[in-house]
Parts: structure tokens; C-alpha cells; sequence
């Protein structure tokens, strides 16, 4: 085994990250931010594997940025977003907030401390990782974007924190039967809390399996969305051919993003009438509210779905 | 002088051997043992259902009553499992249909069960009694509708937990009229509104109901009229339990609860009105357990209902029972044997109720038959631990979670180490322990030292290298699970301990720093084990060796690489040739 193990505080396991990141990819532009990325321990919202997300040869890593570069598209009318119609109130928070609704840990390290940007829908939280030798405490520190919040009227109350995936140790059958009674109580007030869980399960034509993804720490479509592309995107290269090659990560990240904004996938979900909608007609809350699970589709699928919805699609790419 | 014994007799001795531990030392006496042994086994536990294949059971205990399984890792109740992992009932359930005409009884925990199945089990066991599916899915309210309209004899029929497909309440309608030998139903999961009237009636007809565990959406009025027929239960989890403000309501309730004389113990509690607790006060003074762990009820009236309840040897609660409520049980509950509290607001940074170390401490103190322990808080200290291990040498399991994960000590802001090292030391009959706080390599080296009773192990962002879980591995004498989640553990110790691995029935390693190459080299010198990597990025082939895997599951068994694995999940003898593709 060529991994040394000497250093044995919470910085040597990220030497382990940077052994296998130098194994896989043979000359990375983004090495730095590559390690940084990896460095973090926590596990971005809705991704299975909380720590690894780099781990596909950096193709996902440079996805996230390509994604958020996708978003930029959207704000300046460009390319249709690949996953569904926004209506036009949102579109104009998008604009006023800088569009990037990806949630990413990396993005804290990368964006030259601009910890804020890229971040502004909703009342999204970011946990900012101080890693410290062994004897001192590793702590997860919470900074409230109450300030980007403002701009959308919406609520300052206490941010959840990040959530690390299946931290604390909760059943999910609890943490659904509370995420119910959390809304029932507070459903007057301030508007969800967010201090439950919401899985719903997630699948997309042609993948080999489902995913699940906690819809309750996500505060807007832009968050959702961005979640389920960098989720699935690795069945997306797969199809494409990309294969796992990942030293080619401008391959393989532009090819995914052709394959986005070329509108080829449509999200939608059942709601509790057991109807399939398009995921963005009906606000955020009353969407989590309502939404049992959620298909990707190919767009060809979906035109019952919603005729008007598609075309408003179809015409921004 | 022991081959003189007729077969019968000892038959008629071996029955009364019903820890499988027992019997399985009865088979190992000699060969005539063993086989009368096998043919009189009625009971089966497989604790990991691909630890053997449903072949190798069949053959060897052909008359079996009784089974019991259990699928997915324990981890998969946190999400951290993906899915279509497996854990398929479906080949169990097939093939038993085949060969157990005669089964009576079916337990499973954490699989994935069909309709299908379920429609099997209802039509091929003719005198099929006892279906319990904990944290199971895959299956809809229709498979339970062929289980209430076929299966005859009926005796409990329980879903704790499961993720049910609800379809509609319709199922319970299909319980026959001739159907009265129901003795225990607990359908808490299911979100749909069954029947009531059909639910009535079923209690009705149920002379033998002894435990009733109602769904959220029966609605508390009508709850009285349910025990007024069933006043012989003696555990009862009730749906909903508020109502509006209506004085009629709460007198019915109040007079249905006293006549229930043999009431011990009382589940359910969603949403509740505070005002409507009251009701059950004539029962408190029987209850053995007691679970409000949904019920968002707070401090004063929690220790309203605990003050009343002196015999209490089970106790779930939310943290709103603080301190303050704590301390109550340590005084009034002198028998509890089980605490467990659960947070509210888990996913919030700071506890809005005051819930801290010294609510444990207490009951430690005044409770001294103590032995189960889960407790999550967002504080805690050495001194706390310590004290609680003095108190209390009788644990057998202890479960902390501190809601942050590597909190120090908040006091000294120290790691736990010392802490749990009392608990291990103190604690020698201690069986189950979770981990979580601040901890180093210390920590791992007193468990190795002190933990030799202990079964099952839960590790979560703990230790600084290899050393401390080499200590587990090589000082744990009784260990046979183990779980662990990102955790700065590697391949050394796995080498350096690969026969302690097929002494335990698994292990769980996610997000620690297990290389692929490792993976494959333990595949290879140990062929009783199945070392299967999970890896969703999907890209299992390309790996190189040195690369850490993201989740690895080893787990011993004698049936071999299972057969069911999603793409994303490799049994490492698969991989023994690397191709890129």
C-alpha cells in the first residue's frame, strides 16, 4: 500500500484525499482547489457520499463550477435550465442574488474567502470546516447568510446546520414523523424551520438505481436542482461515452453541460394526488409540502406533462 | 452410556434448549446429537441474511417453525446505505414457501419484501401466525390486504417502522369475520386511514388482543371506543392525541383508560394536547413502558405524567423533558431499566430546551437498575461520564450521541477519551456502546483494554490512526459488530487483524481511508468473507489500489459473493482482474 499513514490528525486523512487525487489525476490546473475540496469532511446536501464527491477524477468537482456557470447562463438568458420552468418571480431573485444556487462546500475554499457568493437563495447556511491538530476540537462553525437573505423578505430564524448525511443517527421514520409535526406547529410562524427531514426518492430514466435526497435542506429549486446534477450527472457521462477518464475533466464536464442545457431531462415529481407535475410551477414550501418523489425524465416523456411548461423550455435554449 | 437414550428422549430433552447458542453446542456433542438436533430445531435467527443461503438452511433444519432474518447494515437507518443495496427477502420467502409447509412465523429486519412475498406467505403456510417486518420496505398496503384476507390463524401482525407503499386503509376491511385470533397488531407506520369500523370490529372479535398499536390518523375520539372492547390489552400505542377542546372526549377517554386493568404499557401520542394527558392518569400506576418520543410535550407536564408512574422500567422521551424531567424520573422511577431520549430539533445548532449531561448523571443516580442507555445532548463532560460509570457498573448498553459532531468536553474542552474509559472499565458486562465527541486513539486503547463483553461497537468522526482501531480489533474479545463512519482508519489495522474479522458477523468502514487494494488483498486470504466496496460514482473498475473506498461492507459467511449486488457495489474477488474499460 503506498498510502502512509504517519500523519494522524484529521489534516493526514486529507494527505490519503491528496494521494488518490495524484493517482487519478496526472496534471490537475485545480489542484489546489482539488485538495481544499477534499479537505472537507462534510457531505454537501442531498449527496449520498458525503466526502468523495471529487473522487470521480474531478470531473464532478470542475461540474460544480461548470454548473454554476450553467446558472449564469440562466440568469443572462441563455440556455434553458435542463430542469424546469422557473417562474418568472424567482428569476428575478436569481438575478438579484447572483444566481449561484449551488450549495457546494468547495466553493467556500475556492471563492478567495468570498464566502457569501454564489450562495444567495433562501435562507441557505454554510458550515465553514476549521481543521485543527489533534487535541483541539473540530468545530463546525455556522455562518447565517442572513444578509443575502434579506433581499428576498425571507425569514433570518435560526439556520439549521449543515447536515452531514445520516448525522445524528435518526431514523428516517422519525425524522419524517417529526419533519409532520414540526410543520403542523409551525406552519403560523415563521415558515419552515427546516429542523426536519423530507427523503423522497429520486430516479431518472436510465439509471441503474434511485437516490434519495432530503428535500428539507434545500431552500429553493436552484439548491434542488443543482443537488440532482451533480447526483446523477455520473449516469449522464457514462451514456455519453465519457469513460472514466477523468484527467479530461473539461471533456467530460462540457459534454454534461451540452447535455443539460440541450433541455434532454425534465424534472418532475408526484405530488400527494398521486399526479405527475413539472417541478417549478407551484412555490417552494408548497412543493416540499406536496412532493412524494420525484423522475427524471427524458423531455421527450414529459410532453404530456405540461404542454406549456415545455415549451417555455424548449424556446430559451 | 448417552447412545442408550432413545432419540425421543432426547428430543424430548432438547426441547427444552431454546438459545440457539445452546443448541448450537448440543449439534457439536456428536454426530447423533447433531442430527437429532437439526430435526427437532424449530426456531432459526440469521443475523445477516447472506451469511448463508436459504439452501444450506433448508438442508439443515428441515422442520422449522420459526425464522427470523436480517438484511441491510445498521447504518442504512441513517441513509448511509444507498439504495438497492439488497437485502431482498424474496429468494428466503420462495424457497421456504417450498420447504416449510408448515411455518408459523416470519421476523425480518431491514429487507426489502415484496408484495409478492407477501401474498406468498399469506396462501403457501397454511398455519401462518406471526409476521413482523421492522425498518422493512418494497412492499404496499395490498400484499397486506392478502395477508389479512388469507392467513387464517393470524396472531400478530406487526410493521414497526416500515416504509410501506400506502395505497389505501382499505387492507384492514379484508380481515374475515371469521378472523379472531388476532393477538397483537401494531400498524403505527402507515399513514393512510384505515377502517374504523372495520377496525372496530376486528378488536371486537379479538378476545386475545393484547397489544393494539393505532396509526396517527385514528382520531382520539374514537379511541375510548376502542378500548371499551379491547379492555384486556396490555400494550397500547394510540393514534392522534388531540381533539380540540371537548370535555366529552376526555371523560369517555378517561373512563375507557380505567377499565383497562391490565394496561402496561402506552406508545403513540402524536400531536398532543396536553390537556387530554390527564386521561390516562389511572393507568400510570401499572405502566412498565412508556413511550412519548413523539410527543411534543413539555417539562411540566412530562414530569406530571413520570411522577405518576413508579413501576416504569422502559421510558422513551423527547429531549423536552430537560433536566428538570430527568430528575423527576430518577426519583419517582426506581425500576427503569431503559432510557432513551431522542432529540427534537436535531438539526438546529442551538437546544432551545435544557437538556444537558447532568439530566443523565441524575438518573444514573437514582435509578439503580439501569442497563440501556441511548441519549442524545449537545453537551457533555468527563466528569459527567465518569460519575455515570461509578453509578452505574451495571450497564450493558450505553449509546451516546452528541449532537456536534467532535465536541470536546465542554468543560475542559479535552477529548471523551477518559470519559469512555470509565464506562468500558466500570462497565464490564457492557454489550452495545456508540461513541461520539471528541475522541483519539486513548479512547480505543481502553476499549481494547476494558471492553471484553463488548457485542457491538458504533464509531463516528473518532481516532487519529490505524492504533485505535488495531486496539478494537485485537482487544475486543466478544466483538461481533462493528461500525464505523468517518473515522481516519486505514489499511493496517484491517491487515494486521484479518482473522478477528471472521470471528465477527460484520463490519461497516464509510468514509475512513481503507484502500482498494487492501480491500482485494484481504478478499483474497480470507475466502470466508465477503469484502464488498461500495462505490456510487461508478467507477469501481478504475480504480488503482491505492485509491480508499468510499463504504465497505465485510461480513463472513459460508454462501459465497452474493449474487444481487447493484453495479455500484463489488465483492472484491471480482476485481482480482483490473480492467479499464
Amino acid at each position: 500500500m503506498s498510502i502512509s499513514i504517519e500523519e494522524h490528525d484529521y489534516i493526514g486523512l486529507s494527505e490519503v484525499n491528496m494521494e488518490k487525487k495524484a493517482c487519478e489525476i496526472a496534471a490537475n490546473s485545480n489542484k489546489d482547489l482539488n485538495l481544499k475540496a477534499t479537505e472537507l469532511r462534510l457531505g454537501l446536501p442531498g449527496s449520498e457520499s458525503p466526502e468523495r464527491e471529487a473522487v470521480n477524477g474531478g470531473a464532478i468537482k470542475n461540474l460544480v463550477a461548470g454548473a454554476k456557470r450553467g446558472f449564469s447562463d440562466t440568469i443572462n438568458g441563455g440556455s434553458g435550465k435542463w430542469v424546469f420552468s422557473v417562474n418568472g418571480g424567482s428569476e428575478v431573485d436569481l438575478v438579484k442574488n447572483n444566481g449561484g444556487g449551488l450549495f457546494s462546500c468547495s466553493k467556500v475554499e475556492n471563492n478567495n474567502n468570498n464566502n457569501n457568493s454564489g450562495l444567495g437563495v433562501g435562507s441557505v447556511k454554510e458550515s465553514h470546516v476549521v481543521l485543527a491538530s489533534t487535541n483541539k476540537p473540530l468545530l463546525l462553525e455556522k455562518k447565517v447568510q442572513v444578509s443575502g437573505n434579506s433581499s428576498n423578505g425571507q425569514t433570518s430564524a435560526p439556520a439549521p446546520k449543515q447536515q452531514v448525511v445520516g448525522w445524528p443517527p435518526i431514523r428516517s421514520f422519525r425524522k419524517n414523523t417529526m419533519a409532520v409535526s414540526h410543520t403542523k406547529n409551525e406552519e403560523e410562524a415563521d415558515g419552515k424551520m427546516g429542523s426536519g427531514c423530507l427523503y423522497v426518492k429520486v430516479s431518472m430514466d436510465g439509471a441503474p438505481y434511485l437516490r434519495k435526497v432530503d428535500l428539507e435542506i434545500y431552500s429553493s429549486y436552484l439548491d434542488l436542482s443543482s443537488a440532482l446534477e451533480k447526483m446523477f450527472s455520473c449516469f449522464t457521462i457514462g451514456q455519453y461515452g465519457s469513460h472514466g477518464a477523468p484527467t479530461r475533466d473539461g471533456l467530460s464536464e462540457s459534454r454534461l453541460m451540452d447535455l443539460l442545457h440541450g433541455s434532454e431531462y425534465v424534472l418532475t415529481y408526484e405530488d400527494k394526488d398521486g399526479d405527475w407535475m413539472l417541478v417549478g410551477d407551484v412555490p417552494w414550501d408548497m412543493f416540499i409540502g406536496s412532493c412524494k418523489r420525484m423522475r427524471i425524465m427524458k423531455s421527450s416523456d414529459a410532453i404530456g406533462l405540461a404542454p406549456r411548461a415545455m415549451e417555455k423550455c424548449r424556446n430559451r435554449t | 452410556m448417552v447412545n442408550s437414550f432413545p432419540e425421543e428422549v432426547l428430543e424430548h430433552v432438547f426441547s427444552f434448549i431454546t438459545l440457539d447458542k445452546d443448541r448450537n453446542a448440543v449439534s457439536l456433542v456428536c454426530k447423533s446429537w447433531y442430527e437429532i438436533e437439526r430435526w427437532c430445531r424449530r426456531r432459526i435467527f440469521v443475523g445477516n441474511c447472506y451469511a448463508v443461503s436459504p439452501g444450506i438452511v433448508i438442508r439443515r433444519f428441515p422442520e422449522v417453525r420459526s425464522v427470523e432474518l436480517k438484511g441491510k447494515p445498521h447504518f442504512a437507518d441513517f441513509n448511509l446505505v444507498p439504495e438497492g443495496w439488497g437485502g431482498y427477502a424474496c429468494s428466503w420467502i420462495t424457497e421456504m414457501s417450498r420447504a416449510y409447509p408448515w411455518l408459523e412465523e416470519i421476523r425480518l429486519k431491514r429487507m426489502v419484501v415484496t408484495d409478492e412475498s407477501l401474498e406468498l406467505i399469506s396462501t403457501c403456510f397454511k398455519n401462518f401466525k406471526v409476521l413482523v417486518l421492522s425498518s422493512c420496505e418494497g412492499f404496499s398496503t395490498d400484499g397486506l390486504t392478502d395477508i389479512a384476507a388469507n392467513c387464517r390463524n393470524l396472531r400478530k401482525l406487526d410493521l414497526r417502522e416500515s416504509e410501506v407503499m400506502d395505497l389505501s386503509g382499505h387492507w384492514l376491511s379484508h380481515f374475515p369475520n371469521t378472523c379472531t385470533s388476532l393477538e397483537s397488531l401494531n400498524i403505527a407506520c402507515l399513514g393512510s386511514e384505515v377502517s374504523f369500523s372495520a377496525l372496530e370490529r376486528l378488536v371486537a372479535r379479538s378476545p386475545n388482543l393484547k397489544t393494539l398499536r393505532l396509526n396517527r390518523a385514528v382520531p382520539l375520539e374514537k379511541l375510548s371506543t376502542l378500548l371499551r372492547q379491547a379492555p384486556q390489552l396490555v400494550q397500547l400505542g394510540t393514534g392522534a392525541y388531540s381533539s380540540g377542546i371537548r370535555s366529552d372526549v376526555y371523560l369517555g377517554l378517561s373512563k375507557a383508560f380505567s377499565g383497562c386493568k391490565a394496561l402496561k404499557g402506552l406508545s403513540g401520542f402524536w400531536d398532543v394536547d396536553p390537556s387530554y394527558l390527564p386521561a390516562f392518569y389511572s393507568v400510570c400506576s401499572r405502566l412498565t413502558s412508556l413511550n412519548l418520543s413523539y410527543a411534543t410535550i413539555r417539562s411540566p407536564d412530562i414530569t406530571k405524567v413520570i411522577g405518576r408512574c413508579p413501576n416504569l422500567q422502559r421510558l422513551w422521551v423527547m429531549d423536552h423533558v430537560e433536566d428538570s424531567g430527568l430528575n423527576a424520573v430518577a426519583f419517582s422511577c426506581k425500576d427503569l431499566r431503559e432510557l432513551r431520549v431522542f432529540p427534537s430539533d436535531p438539526f438546529v445548532a442551538d437546544a432551545n430546551v435544557t437538556l444537558t449531561e447532568r439530566g443523565l448523571v441524575s438518573v444514573s443516580e437514582g435509578c439503580p437498575k439501569l442497563q440501556s442507555v441511548l441519549y442524545f445532548c449537545r453537551q457533555m463532560s468527563n466528569s459527567a461520564l465518569i460519575t455515570i460509570a461509578r453509578n452505574r457498573p451495571n450497564l450493558i448498553c450505553f449509546r451516546l450521541c452528541i449532537i456536534e459532531p467532535r465536541a470536546p468536553d465542554y468543560l475542559t474542552l479535552e477529548p471523551l477519551d477518559v470519559g469512555f474509559g470509565a464506562i468500558v472499565e466500570h462497565c464490564k458486562e457492557l454489550r452495545r456502546l456508540s461513541l461520539s465527541g471528541l475522541l483519539t486513539d486513548r479512547v480505543f486503547e481502553y476499549i481494547g483494554r476494558h471492553a471484553k463483553r463488548l457485542e457491538m461497537l458504533s464509531i463516528a468522526f473518532a481516532g487519529n490512526s490505524d492504533l485505535g482501531l488495531h486496539h478494537v480489533l485485537s482487544g475486543c474479545d466478544g466483538l461481533r459488530k462493528l461500525e464505523i463512519r468517518d473515522c481516519p482508519f486505514g489499511d493496517k489495522a484491517l491487515l494486521a487483524n484479518v482473522a478477528k474479522l471472521e470471528t465477527m458477523r460484520s463490519l461497516w468502514m464509510s468514509s475512513c481511508a481503507v484502500s482498494f487494494g487492501a480491500c482485494k488483498f484481504l478478499s483474497r486470504k480470507m475466502p470466508m468473507l465477503n469484502v464488498e466496496v461500495i462505490d456510487e460514482n461508478g467507477t469501481l473498475d478504475s480504480r488503482l489500489d491505492s485509491c480508499p473506498v468510499e463504504k465497505l461492507y465485510i461480513y463472513r459467511t459460508v454462501a459465497g459473493p452474493r449474487s444481487d449486488m447493484p453495479a455500484y457495489i463489488r465483492t472484491m474477488d471480482q476485481c482480482r482482474v483490473n480492467t479499464i474499460s
